[in-house]
């Protein structure tokens, strides 16, 4: 099997795990990686994709509509917009907020459960809410990879725990410094 | 021949009932989402295929093919008319810094605003250009696919609750008075001014089947094009090329793009940020 897209959902402290992340990713692991961050309206345009950026070397990006997915990519759901993908590109929508956010992690994650099936990893992160569960679930029954935070490593652990309680436990479960790891063999080990 | 055995689930097979769900809905009620963008068409699907208690999509258009009420609160499901006053503050201080000054210079201007849904925009629009001066040289043609959103646009009465986020946006777009001014508290609604709308003409249009209606010197499309899939965007960017007049602007919402459309080169960055172009040849 090998796996095209790696989608990451977080809330409340996800600035720092997801840098953590980051840091830790090889460049061979290389499926694009689509972020979901819970953040205000107001935040600053372009703000946490300069953040990211400072982690990693591939481009880090807030796609426009129907913009084509690319390999070695990192791409930020943008403000106010919820994101979803469709065969090879992603498409925007300003639907109403689901479970109060948007972008909402569950939109994310269920329109990659449709496009990637098993060729989707799913990692949900820290959090103090419980979108992302029903994603997650989502990416597990239509059989991808399901990956969630250890909750006891996590800066907030109700995101986690939830996700793990909907969709019925995880693949793996992980504290963050450990989750780029398991990328590589499941992304870079199995081409091995 | 062994067939290929499918579960319910099954992403492919999924997209072969939508397909023909769609169709079914053109050829039995005439309306069309058979270019719409896929994956938030099937997120508003599965809500209601979970509103009606179906497991699949087949069962879904059964439903929908023999019951109109399904049909009625299937349309709801798949109307997104999200709105806001202002919304992206930034875009409206670009318009007063590169699209005033140009509208400075014709004595009579027209403004389309093509998706208008329940008319946020519209006003936001009518009180920056009344803030400049602009009312009595502008027509303002607001058109959208729903009557319904219409009819509501032209009450130009708004939640309440929602003045002080419109107020936060309203500054910070560069309004230049106090926003209080331009609404009366009535109930629940703030009630926007009558004056604002004495230039804004409110009509039905649909961007997919409708012809071009006039030439126009600026024509906003915000966060409308998004539901579509590529084909219908093309078309949608075509018929706003013929309905531009030379030098024209055109305005987009805050993530979608003239790139790779088939009119790209038709256009110069004008506040490439912001999402305005200028139509050059
Ligand atoms: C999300 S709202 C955008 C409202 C506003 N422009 C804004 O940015 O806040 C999208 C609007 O597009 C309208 N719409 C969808 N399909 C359309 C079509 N084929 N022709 C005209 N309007 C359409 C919908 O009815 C809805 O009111």
């Amino acid at each position: 099997m090998s796996y095209e897209l790696i989608a990451i959902g977080a809330s409340w402290g996800g600035l720092h795990a997801m840098s953590a992340l980051l840091d830790g990713l090889a460049p061979e692991v290389d499926p694009p990686i689509v972020l979901a961050q819970h953040r205000g309206v107001d935040s600053l345009r372009g703000g946490l994709e300069a953040l990211l950026q400072k982690h990693v070397e591939r481009p880090v990006r807030e796609p426009d509509d129907k913009e084509p997915i690319e390999r070695a990519h990192v791409y930020v759901a943008p403000a106010d917009y919820h994101l979803l993908v469709e065969n090879g590109a992603f498409s925007l929508s300003t639907d109403e907020r689901v479970q109060f956010a948007r972008p909402s992690i569950d939109v994310l994650f269920e329109s990659v459960a449709a496009a990637y099936a098993e060729r989707a990893i799913g990692i949900v992160l820290t959090g103090a809410n419980e979108d992302g569960a029903r994603g997650l679930a989502a990416i597990k029954a239509a059989g991808g990879m399901t990956v969630v935070q250890d909750p006891a490593s996590a800066e907030r652990r109700f995101m986690p725990e939830a996700a793990l309680a909907l969709a019925g436990g995880a693949d793996a479960i992980l504290p963050v410094g450990e989750i780029p790891g398991l990328l590589y063999e499941l992304c870079v080990g199995a081409r091995a | 021949m062994a067939l290929p055995v499918g579960r319910p689930d099954e992403p492919d097979l999924e997209q072969i009932e939508v397909g023909l769900l769609l169709e079914g809905i053109y050829r039995r009620y005439g309306f069309d989402f058979r270019e719409y963008a896929p994956a938030s068409l099937r997120r508003r699907l599965r809500r209601r295929m979970d509103g009606e208690g179906v497991e699949t999509v087949s069962a879904l258009q059964e439903l929908v093919l023999h019951d109109p009420q399904v049909m009625e609160r299937l349309l709801l499901d798949l109307s997104i008319n999200v709105t806001a006053m202002f919304r992206d503050p930034s875009f409206f201080l670009a318009f007063r810094q590169h699209v005033v000054p140009l509208l400075r210079t014709y004595p009579f201007s027209r403004l389309w605003v093509a998706g208008c849904s329940t008319g946020e925009e519209v006003y936001s629009l009518a009180i920056l250009l009344a803030e400049e001066g602009l009312s009595e040289r502008t027509r303002v043609y607001a058109t959208d696919i729903n009557e319904a959103v219409i009819d509501l646009a032209r009450l130009g009465v708004f939640p309440l609750d929602k003045m002080q986020e419109y107020t936060h946006n309203y500054i910070r777009a560069g309004g230049t008075t106090a926003f209080s001014k331009y609404y009366v508290a009535r109930y629940d609604g703030a009630q926007f001014a009558r004056s604002l709308a004495d230039s804004v003409v409110f009509a039905q249009h649909n961007l997919a089947s409708d012809a071009a209606f006039n030439e126009f010197h600026v024509i906003t499309c915000r966060n409308v094009m998004i539901y579509f899939d590529r084909p219908l965007q093309d078309h949608v960017h075509r018929l706003f090329y013929e309905s531009l007049a030379i030098f024209g602007i055109l305005a987009l919402g805050q993530k979608e793009t003239i790139r790779q459309s088939p009119h790209e080169r038709a256009f110069e960055e004008l506040a490439a940020e912001e999402r305005l172009y200028r139509k050059v040849r």
